[in-house]
């Protein structure tokens, strides 16, 4: 079963499609290409909420729909829960 | 050209098409919603739409209170209107503008009559009205005719994923079968312009787009006090797991499908002079943007929602979907189309899109949506600036 999808290849964040819980080894899938994907998760993933599917430092980006969608604040490590405590808006 | 087929519409006296048949008790200001609910209470059938303005408005804000009064009497889903005002002036000039589409209205004035002198004259006037209106009948019209507004509300992340798309599905339909559609939500554009910019059908159109949202963009940074992350994305947004603005409304144009274009764009209230896809410049909150819309004279709106807003509209009856399973769970009697089976890969967006477009037609024809069932109907006047 699909616990999260991943809008675009160039994506670094996938969205839980489900609860993912902390240790799981999570499977996901590229909603363009169909590629099969998977993530160790090191937090829990509430359903609809993102898991970083690689390292992200803080002052970068983080791709989502194949764009820029914010800040990295924080630094993120691949199966980290992605949210407001480490990614801003870039904007207002 | 596709053809979607035809529902069971009312045509009204200026050609346009109606999927609903009320007869409005319109206040022309908040004083005058008190007589408008004992005319509605009086004669049943009739619906009475309260607002909160209307006094001491003036230039582009009182232009704006006209049009919006104006373009909720005209819309097709009206089939007679009864206007009640505290003063002759301003009330007339809302019949007025209503009278233009051929249908039946009539004004009221309170000063120099009082209160119960004037329900009862109005009250005669909606008997006659819904009398009428009772005895009007649907015919078979092309989907096409049915303009279809949308906006998302309470977005989260299964929304840019499922019923987003969903809805822009069925707009690539209707719009390649020659509909006419809307999409707006200026603010929720931000960090998705650059999209939104090149869908446009022509680099004019785009330009125009590119204008309405800086000026925006102006007006929030005039008047903001922080990053605006207590507001947008909304508490309920963050919840459902969206971060930032620039996720949000990037999530928010997969509404427009993959292959629609939209020929113009139109100020609030502003009805389009075409068929084809077009941008209204709205505030992104839920009951304003959609009251914008009927005013515009859509009759059908599609509402995507991540974590359940339950919004409706008087007039224009609002189909909520929903692609969160939690939502559609929990919230069952405000969700009409739950597209979840996408997130589970059990159903695609095409099928999706199909499934919604039948929905679509069965309300035409005069399925009841959860909203109209639940008795939700926030009308929201949309206000520019304080009045003088």
């Amino acid at each position: 079963m699909v616990q999260f999808l991943v809008h675009e290849k160039a994506d670094t964040v996938g969205v839980a499609t489900v609860d993912i819980k902390a240790g799981e080894i999570a499977k996901g899938l590229y909603m363009d290409t169909q590629d099969p994907v998977e993530v160790k998760a090191l937090q829990d993933i509430p359903l609809g909420h993102k898991i970083a599917l690689a390292d992200h430092a803080a002052g970068g980006g983080v791709t989502k729909y194949g764009e820029d969608i914010g800040k990295v604040v924080q630094d993120i490590r691949p199966g980290e829960h992605v949210h407001t405590h480490n990614l801003k808006t870039r904007r207002w | 050209m596709s053809s979607l087929g035809t529902v069971w519409g009312y045509r009204r006296e200026n050609g346009r098409v109606g999927i609903r048949n009320h007869v409005v008790i319109l206040p022309l200001d908040d004083l005058s919603n008190s007589a408008c609910e004992k005319v509605a209470y009086n004669v049943k059938g009739c619906k009475a739409i309260p607002h909160a303005y209307g006094r001491l408005q003036f230039g582009k804000d009182l232009q704006l209170f006209f049009r919006t009064l104006i373009g909720t009497g005209a819309n097709p889903n009206v089939a007679a209107v009864v206007v009640i005002g505290i003063e002759p002036e301003w009330t007339n000039i809302i019949v007025d503008g209503i009278a233009e589409t051929g249908k039946p209205v009539a004004g009221f004035s309170i000063e120099r009559f009082g209160e119960f002198k004037t329900v009862e004259m109005a009250s005669w006037k909606a008997y006659e009205f819904i009398q009428w209106a009772s005895e009007q009948k649907r015919e078979e019209v092309n989907l096409k005719d049915v303009w279809v507004s949308t906006k998302c509300g309470e977005s989260d992340t299964t929304s840019g994923l499922a019923s987003n798309p969903t809805v822009g599905n069925v707009f690539d339909k209707l719009v390649e079968a020659g509909a006419t559609c809307s999409f707006g939500e200026t603010s929720e554009i931000t960090g998705g312009e650059h999209w939104c910019k090149a869908r446009a059908a022509t680099p004019e159109v785009g330009e125009a787009f590119m204008r309405i949202f800086n000026d925006y963009q102006e007006m929030i940074d005039r008047n903001k006090t922080d990053d605006l992350s207590g507001s947008q994305p909304t508490k309920g947004n963050i919840r459902g797991g969206l971060t930032t603005i620039e996720e949000k409304a990037l999530g928010n144009l997969q509404k427009i499908g993959k292959k629609c274009r939209y020929v113009g764009c139109l100020d609030k209230a502003e009805a389009p002079t075409g068929p084809g896809l077009w941008f209204m410049d709205t505030s992104s909150a839920a009951a304003e943007a959609v009251t914008l819309w009927a005013a515009a004279g859509f009759v059908a709106h599609l509402f995507p929602t991540g974590q359940g807003n339950i919004i409706g509209n008087p007039i224009e009856p609002v189909i909520k979907l929903s692609a969160n399973p939690l939502t559609c769970s929990t919230m069952k009697e405000h969700i009409d189309y739950d597209c979840s089976a996408i997130l589970r890969g059990e159903m695609t967006l095409d099928q999706s899109g199909d499934g919604l477009l039948e929905l679509l037609k069965r309300v035409c024809n005069g399925r009841l949506t959860a909203q109209e069932i639940l008795g939700h109907e926030e009308y929201v006047l949309t206000k520019l600036y304080e009045s003088a």
